[in-house]
């Protein structure tokens, strides 16, 4: 995974002069800049946050935030060793390490 | 000051802002908590340091309003105990419990001023989980706080102030507007026109962003019903049905969707205001008065949260309520500027009026989503669930919650709350208002346990609460 990629969910139109930040989602470096807030570095690297985790572990069963406002809390994400971040409200630090995968927030 | 004369102001957007002011230049010095990490609300929400763009390219019409919201709250800093990047997830007692960057707090207040503003008001439609579906407001929040378009072909759905502002934001921004869906009709205004003079500039507004989309070239419907979004992993496409009744499709990989906003009113009905059901907004509100006195002793209501009136009418009314809440600790306040300031507001109502019925909201949609429509989007519980869930009698919406979990996830039905209650009472037959709404329940935003029994320990007296 890496920054921009055509398979991401977001599309990047401006403020690109703000300073590189590396942060690992699933074990994968992912570049983004000062100020992304986690959902801006994960959508505009791929197409999902999360599983939804009353699902049937199928296809339509990815999550990828909906209100940015901190108000539908379906942006959870799972710091790796433990924890969750609303990604909508965080913003991306050098070190962080996220995961995507199954399983409930915490 | 004391603990007891301590004034607590919920939200740093409009009216919080203008309240701050009023009180601080009197010499109080309110507590301020604000989600956010910078004032603004989510109307005027700025962007991140290190981001350049004018705020012109971000509010639009708007960008004045905007800088002087700022710098007036940018001025107050000194004067009040502002604290940024808090929530606000209960209130008892005169109590009011805080999660912010320190932990948990809980701060005891003798007057309180909520100003929570309001959220999106979205109809679950097939596909609104799928990755690629944002509110309206998420949207605009996408390409205003952090230079980003929610997808590369975005198609905007719904109908309200918003539709248009935001398809022409994008349009403008360099991003592809696959279609922009309005489920009003063009004969809903007519009859209130003179209704919608009333709003003054808000309507020449609304008509030029219609007319610069129109002159590019984009896909404008009127009076469409959504059918679904489409998509497997991600979105592909949404149907829906024209005017005359045909069933079309667009190709986009994102939608944007909404209906106006609706009330935040969680933390006035834990603070014990009285909820009335409010058939125009189709939502059930604190009650206040025309100052913003709650009818609980200390407590006052301003801005959207308080009835959506929108952001100017946030400002006046912020101000309102911090004059009432001056002359009930004895100050003199300005009689002329309360009487100035009800005159504007009452403009406004006309106004927002008027723009209810031009921009309805659609009636009958919610209920018409077919059995497995997710409603819930944190429980995953369907339409079908609502409208066959055992022991229903009488329909009223906390049963469904407590037999089907309906509400009952991270969101505590902010998102699905309203549409269920639709779903609800036209399958039994009865109205919106017998249906009843989702209790208001601490905590109003997710709290980690540990957390929760930091806030135990810290007070063992409320921990039954938590």
């Amino acid at each position: 995974m890496s920054t921009e990629s055509e398979r991401g969910q977001f599309q990047r139109l401006s403020e690109t002069g703000r300073p590189q930040i590396t942060i690992h989602v699933d074990g994968e470096p992912v570049t983004a800049l000062a100020g992304d807030t986690v959902m801006t570095a994960l959508l505009l690297a791929g197409a999902r946050l999360r599983e939804f985790e009353f699902g049937g572990g199928g296809r339509r069963d990815a999550r990828a935030g909906f209100c940015l406002m901190g108000a539908c809390q379906d942006c959870w994400v799972n710091v790796e060793g433990g924890g969750s971040l609303r990604a909508c409200t965080s913003y991306v630090s050098e070190g962080l390490r996220l995961t995507t995968g199954g399983g409930e927030a915490r | 000051m004391s603990d007891e004369q301590k004034i607590l102001i919920v939200g740093a957007g409009p009216a919080g802002t203008r309240a701050a002011e009023l009180l601080s230049g009197r010499g109080l010095r309110p507590i301020v908590v604000d989600e956010a990490p910078a004032s603004g609300g989510q109307i005027y929400r700025r962007q991140p340091p290190g981001f350049l763009r004018a705020a012109r390219l971000r509010y639009c019409f708007e960008a004045a309003k905007a800088e002087a919201l700022h710098a007036c709250f940018d001025g107050l800093t000194e004067r009040i105990d502002y604290r940024p990047d808090t929530s606000v997830w209960s209130i008892e007692d005169n109590v009011a419990f805080t999660l912010g960057p320190g932990g948990v707090e809980r701060i005891p207040f003798e007057a309180l001023i909520l100003c929570t503003g309001a959220v999106d008001r979205v109809i679950p439609i097939p596909g609104w989980t799928l990755p690629g579906v944002f509110t309206m407001g998420g949207a605009q929040i996408a390409l205003k706080a952090q230079g980003c378009a929610v997808g590369r072909r975005v198609a905007f759905l719904g109908s309200g102030p918003l539709l248009y502002l935001v398809a022409y934001q994008y349009a403008r921004a360099g991003a592809s507007v696959a279609a922009v869906l309005d489920t009003a009709r063009l004969g809903d205004a007519l009859p209130v026109l003179p209704g919608l003079f009333a709003g003054g500039s808000l309507l020449a507004k609304g008509l030029w962003y219609q007319n610069w989309l129109r002159l590019k070239g984009v896909r404008l419907r009127r009076g469409v019903l959504p059918v679904a979004i489409a998509g497997e992993e991600r979105v592909s496409g949404l149907r829906y049905r024209s005017g005359n009744g045909r069933e079309r499709r667009i190709e986009c990989d994102a939608v944007a969707f909404g209906w106006g906003v609706k009330s935040e009113c969680q933390l006035a009905e834990l603070a014990g205001c009285e909820m009335r059901f409010d058939g125009a907004a189709r939502q059930w509100l604190p009650v206040s008065d025309d100052d913003g006195r709650a009818g609980v002793a200390g407590v006052y209501l301003a801005g959207d949260g308080a009835g959506v009136m929108g952001a100017d009418a946030a400002e006046y009314r912020g101000e309102l309520a911090a004059l009432a809440l001056l002359s009930e600790r004895g100050a003199a306040v300005d009689d002329r500027r309360r009487r100035y300031l009800k005159a504007r507001l009452g403009r406004l109502t006309r106004f927002r009026i008027a723009i209810d019925r031009a921009l309805p909201y659609p009636d009958g949609l919610a209920a018409a989503q077919p059995d497995d429509t997710i409603v819930c989007r944190c429980e995953g519980v369907t339409a079908g669930d609502i409208r066959h869930g055992q022991s229903l009698e009488p329909a009223e919406i906390n049963r469904a919650k407590a037999y089907t979990r309906l509400g009952m996830g991270r969101c505590q039905g902010r998102m699905c709350g309203l549409a269920a209650a639709e779903i609800l009472a036209h399958h039994n037959g009865v109205g919106l208002a017998e249906i009843g709404r989702l209790r208001g329940q601490a905590p109003v935003k997710p709290l980690h346990i540990g957390i929760a029994g930091q806030a135990a320990r810290d007070d063992p007296d409320r921990a039954a609460s938590i």
